[in-house]
């Protein structure tokens, strides 16, 4: 008896452990299955997507072309005190490396010396120039293409231009740099442009989500009480230009906001205004502010009303059976109810409104440019990879923070379209 | 009293007259520039002095604009046919009951529909000018994929929410191996999601210009590209008559996938009757 129980007992717990086994077994078969239907778009992602963003952000800090292209100098400027001028020997490695490094490489450090003073790009260049058919002393070389080539001054700005890793532009981004002592401080006024241009996206996103919301509110109200085939008619006409092409709605604007175009001529023709003058509606704020308000508010109104249209309208009635005068009712159960979808609507269209480029770019003046644009421009028009990589950082981290909230307010996973 | 009884009377009235004027804010310059493409002169005010096609004509024997529309097609079809595989698989991949790390995932499946497009678009130009694929239809449409893909999850993976994943134990049950499983019983019960994921992915190549800006040359041009040139440089009226065209084909988008919502909810109700 006592023998065939403990039998039992040791057949269940092998039976057990085999189940588990086979039970961990096959739930590990589930994941494999699970990850291996995901990986096809993981791996494309990561190659197409993610890797391309991570390389160019790495350039926000990366300036390994000055190392790699003058090792010696960083070999010997590595000891120097930065005070007194330097002797023969750095001379010496400084005319080495420029001897040894192709123009182009040459040209690349000159650039990058040219961010931290303006002429020093002519200055190495034509150094380099002449130092290729120079011989010793050095030294006396250099001072003769260029007295300053004799001073700690120039060594410093090279020395400071030397490590791999640079806060430099996200430092410049924020319009401050270092100064020689290796201090973080503003820069002059007239080079302050990056500070202006974010403060401007962010002033441009606000007004953008604020106007949604003042005129997204009581559509999506309307939409929500509405019934049957006239609400269903409004939400086609919200859902239309959501689906219309972004440059065809940017330049439908173009066409009614500009000089001769239909806005001021259907003035004219009312005799509001001088057709001889015509108002300034487009290639300034106002343009951007209406162009962006109009591709944006489909984003307000739809959260806002799919909150609105889960409250029960009881509600707003016990509210004024209780004696509550409609605007307070509106006031105290409403508005409340319905600010889920508010801070929804909100978020996404501030959220889209930080990366506007194309339609600022169009209907837009100089003046009303957002953080895009100079991210498009540093990287377009002057290459200078350094500053296109630290506003992208700066705008990804801004939406990802963002995101974050509209994650916890929201949830992502309703991050629905249409 | 009798202050907030008129105000209740004329609250739905003045809600009417707001909810119109932004309605009117909403669709009036989407239509206000149809009629400006069957305008006989090249100007853009009314009252109009005659009709004329002649700005489709100039659509339509225009190479540069017949290029742009050619690419714009080739470009929007395959990146929707990667998307759409490729989203289909991950969406049914973090479904599963037994998906680990889901949340993780999804965040980054659907992370380029998050970064700003000019993040987006400055990365994959400074990736792509390093393995040569910039200035080809090859790196316009891989790179339309990565950002129309995540559409794809997103209504797949809403369309399965209310899956029964006891009708594919019940299918294997019945002999189907997996692979029957999925094309016979669960593709057919997903498909309105897959089509209207695939609409998305299709409008998103469709419309996209910052991408094609930086990584298309002259050869590569598509339509948005093309159009924002004209309306750099010189607005014609040609800018309107292919505006109307694409109004019309969103016109026809929203109506399909309309359509699609109306037949998956149909779908769900007849499920839970």
């Amino acid at each position: 008896m006592a023998i065939t129980l403990t039998d039992e007992v040791v057949r269940n717990a092998v039976d057990t452990a085999a189940l588990t086994r086979r039970l961990r077994g096959l739930r590990r078969k589930g994941q494999m299955r699970a990850l291996l239907l995901i990986a096809p778009l993981m791996f494309f992602l990561l190659a197409i997507f993610v890797l391309p963003i991570g390389m160019l952000l790495t350039r926000s800090v990366d300036n390994s072309e000055v190392a790699l292209t003058l090792p010696n100098t960083v070999n010997a400027l590595a000891s120097w005190d930065g005070a007194t001028v330097p002797d023969e020997a750095i001379y010496a490695a400084f005319a080495a490396d420029l001897k040894a490094s192709p123009r182009e490489d040459v040209a690349e450090v000159a650039k990058r010396l040219n961010y931290y003073e303006t002429g020093m790009r002519s200055m190495l260049l034509k150094t380099a120039r002449t130092v290729r058919n120079a011989e010793a002393s050095y030294k006396d070389a250099f001072i003769a293409i260029d007295e300053q080539w004799g001073t700690p001054r120039y060594w410093r700005i090279l020395k400071q231009a030397m490590p791999e890793l640079t806060d430099f532009y996200l430092l410049a981004a924020l319009d401050m740099s270092r100064n020689e002592a290796g201090a973080i401080a503003a820069v002059a006024p007239e080079n302050a442009v990056h500070v202006d241009v974010l403060l401007r996206t962010f002033a441009v996103s606000a007004s953008v989500t604020l106007l949604c919301l003042l005129l997204g509110y009581p559509l999506a109200a309307l939409i929500a009480r509405s019934q049957g085939a006239v609400a269903n008619t409004l939400l086609i006409l919200v859902l239309l230009p959501f689906w219309t092409s972004l440059l065809v709605r940017t330049s439908a604007w173009v066409v009614l906001l500009q000089s001769r175009g239909v806005v001021n001529s259907a003035l004219a023709w009312l005799g509001l205004i001088d057709p001889s003058q015509p108002l300034e509606l487009i290639y300034n704020r106002i343009g951007v502010l209406v162009a962006m308000t109009h591709i944006l508010l489909p984003f307000m109104v739809l959260p806002i009303y799919s909150v609105m249209k889960s409250i029960p309208p009881v509600y707003l009635r016990a509210a004024s059976s209780l004696g509550a005068p409609p605007l307070s009712a509106f006031w105290r159960i409403y508005l409340p109810m319905s600010m889920p979808g508010v801070s929804a609507g909100g978020l996404l269209v501030f959220i889209l409104a930080l990366g506007y480029y194309i339609t600022p770019a169009l209907v837009g003046g100089p003046r009303d440019q957002m953080v895009s644009y100079y991210i498009a421009y540093y990287s377009n028009q002057v290459t200078n990879w350094g500053m296109a990589a630290a506003l992208s950082a700066i705008l990804l981290v801004a939406v990802l923070i963002l995101y974050a909230v509209y994650n916890r307010i929201v949830g992502i996973d309703r991050l629905r379209i249409g | 009293m009798n202050h907030s009884l008129s105000f209740t009377r004329l609250f739905p009235i003045v809600l009417w007259f707001a909810g119109s004027a932004v309605v009117l804010f909403l669709i009036a310059p989407i239509i206000a520039i149809v009629p400006l493409s069957f305008n006989a002169e090249p100007f853009f005010t009314y009252p109009m002095p005659g009709l004329s096609l002649r700005w489709y004509e100039e659509f339509f024997s225009s190479e540069v604009w017949q290029l742009a529309l050619k690419n714009s097609i080739i470009v929007a079809v395959c990146a929707t046919l990667l998307s759409t595989v490729l989203g289909t698989l991950a969406a049914i991949g973090l479904s599963r009951p037994d998906c680990p790390s889901r949340a993780t995932l999804t965040a980054i499946l659907i992370s380029p529909m998050i970064v700003p497009v000019i993040v987006s678009a400055v990365g994959i130009y400074y990736a792509f000018a390093a393995i040569g694929l910039l200035n080809t239809l090859t790196g316009l449409v891989l790179a339309h994929t990565a950002i129309g893909a995540p559409f794809v999850v997103i209504t797949v993976t809403a369309t399965l929410a209310s899956f029964d994943h006891n009708l594919m134990r019940a299918a294997s049950s019945l002999g189907a191996t997996p692979f029957e499983a999925v094309l016979r019983i669960m593709l057919p019960i997903i498909a309105p999601g897959v089509v209207s994921g695939a609409l998305f992915a299709f409008v998103t190549s469709f419309d996209e210009v910052v991408i094609a800006l930086f990584i298309a040359g002259s050869e590569e041009r598509t339509l948005p590209r093309q159009m924002w040139s004209g309306v750099r440089e010189t607005l014609s009226p040609t800018i309107a008559a292919v505006a109307t065209l694409l109004i019309l084909f969103s016109t026809l988008f929203l109506a399909t996938v309309q359509c699609l919502q109306r037949r998956a909810e149909r779908q769900k109700l007849t499920r839970t009757d």
